[in-house]
């Protein structure tokens, strides 16, 4: 592989954002992910397979190492941040539809939830997996996330949830969006939620973790 | 500042000079399959477990949540507290984002309990304060309001100002209002648990009330965690949290060091209580 995307693809892995950043330590005073996906396009390597050869493997490895607790939150978000560096170089290609999107993803906590931590490590893990990210926040109403689906045709819903008591509003949300939008698919997560749950409240899939939303939604567009 | 809470039969003090109440936090559905399971078939024999096992911690009071999909709380939750005041006379915590299942509650209970909670939000302080009044309960203020979550310490200060002033109005004792200064994880934000310090310094220092908070899940995301919920509830009681809300099996012991390093401990006859309840388990 080009040594530059391998440099670029371990910067996103380790959270190295650019070159002024002092984190992570060891990679102190090197170039990060802003100026090296900068080198990349200048050096002639197209959007696509900067993407592909670089992002999206980081963060696919990132996911993994997540999923078995090889790292934690905080290294998690220091990847994200380095991803999304990298990511102002690339989003002109993706408005001017130079590169294209996977597809779309509308995120966001059901009502009464406020806990948006997990909603966020799943959405930057799917936007480093090359889906566009419709972020709604926290607490959305049903209505929020109709329009959201008027709005984006195609697009894929996932719903989080941390509490017991706001898993109600999560089978309310998925029926009534079902009810309007038969085919649309819908994802859940979040502490007490379960592939039980999941299958009970007419939802698509359920994953304990975000890797397994991003290898879910792979599949859906491979 | 001194909140009195009761059970059937027993009277539980939280004062702001004296030591830590731990109101134990494990009747909660949350990861606990076979709570939901056993309560579902109208079963409460495990959550009477769980409530005894914690007092034998040391719980001061329990908090009773008993929210999960599909369950009717208002009937579920009064059934739960009936059961608990049958088998235990310390004060009940009752724990709810539903003020029907609150009021129906509080219609059975005996003693004075506490609400858990009342934010800023309009439609929380119109609808939860009245039933507070009506049945002598005592309230969480969460600081919280319309506006969502702030990470201004000042204004979450603000926040407990104004539910403690719109409680006070209509007609609840000011000491009936205890302040939850909102703990968020750290894993996401680094100066999460900071910003929760600095409003339990503030609302301890300029209004002088009590301060409770659920800090199980600041260390969300991260190895150990019981290193860091012991360190941030150490820090927090320097701070002025008066009355966790915890599993008691795990915090107690810290507790009651942070009491006697304080100062409000003598003869470290409470720390030795404790102590001895560990040698027999």
């Amino acid at each position: 592989m080009n040594q530059l995307l391998e440099k670029l693809s371990a910067c996103v892995e380790f959270g190295k954002i650019d070159i002024k950043s002092p984190y992570p330590p060891s990679m102190k005073d090197q170039e990060g992910a802003f100026e090296l996906t900068r080198s990349a396009l200048d050096a002639g390597i197209s959007p696509g397979e900067i993407l592909e050869e670089a992002l999206i493997p980081a963060m696919s490895r990132v996911g993994q190492k997540f999923s078995r607790n090889e790292i934690f939150v905080p290294q998690m978000l220091m990847a994200a941040k380095a991803m999304s560096s990298s990511m102002t170089h690339i989003r002109p290609y993706y408005l001017s539809g130079e590169t294209k999107r996977k597809g779309t993803f509308i995120i966001g906590t059901v009502t009464g939830d406020l806990h948006d931590i997990g909603k966020n490590l799943v959405a930057m893990m799917i936007e480093g997996a090359g889906w566009e990210i419709i972020d709604l926040g926290v607490d959305v109403s049903v209505d929020k996330f109709i329009d959201a689906a008027e709005k984006h045709p195609g697009a894929v819903v996932g719903l989080s949830a941390l509490l017991t008591t706001t898993m109600e509003n999560m089978r309310r949300t998925v029926a009534t969006l079902k009810e309007k939008f038969p085919h649309l698919r819908i994802l859940v997560g979040g502490a007490p939620v379960t592939t039980e749950f999941c299958e009970k409240i007419g939802a698509d899939y359920y994953s304990p973790d975000p890797q397994g939303a991003v290898d879910y939604l792979s599949a859906l567009v491979r | 500042m001194k909140t009195v809470l009761s059970g059937k039969t027993k009277e539980v003090i939280i004062d702001t000079e004296g030591p830590v109440v731990i109101i134990g936090e494990s009747i909660n559905p949350t990861r606990r399959k076979k709570l939901v399971s056993t309560l579902q078939e109208g079963n409460f024999e495990y959550m009477l477990t769980i409530a005894r096992s914690q007092i034998e911690a040391m719980a001061d009071m329990l908090d009773v949540n008993v929210g999960f999909p599909g369950v009717v709380d208002e009937k579920l939750l009064p059934q739960a507290v009936m059961a608990l005041q049958d088998n235990f006379d310390i004060p009940l915590c009752l724990d709810s984002p539903n003020p029907s299942a609150i009021e129906a509650a509080l219609k059975v209970a005996r003693g004075k309990c506490l609400i858990n909670s009342v934010n800023g939000e309009e439609r929380s302080l119109e609808r939860l304060l009245p039933i507070a009044k009506e049945y002598g309960a005592a309230i969480i203020g969460l600081v919280l309001d319309d506006d969502g979550i702030t990470h201004d310490p000042e204004k979450r200060l603000r926040i407990a100002e104004k539910i403690i002033e719109r409680a006070v109005r209509i007609g609840i004792k000011e000491e009936d209002v205890i302040i939850d200064p909102l703990a968020m994880a750290v894993s996401a934000d680094p100066n999460a648990c900071r910003v929760t310090l600095e409003t339990i310094r503030l609302v301890h220092d300029r209004l002088g009330h009590n301060i409770t908070q659920g800090a199980s899940n600041i260390s969300f995301g991260l190895p150990n965690r019981e290193n860091i919920n012991n360190a941030y509830m150490a820090m927090s009681i320097l701070y002025g949290l008066t009355c966790p809300i915890a599993n008691p099996e795990k915090i107690t012991g810290l507790v009651r060091a942070a009491d006697i390093v304080l100062g409000r401990d003598d003869y470290a006859i409470r720390y030795i209580e404790h102590y001895k309840t560990t040698l027999q388990s």
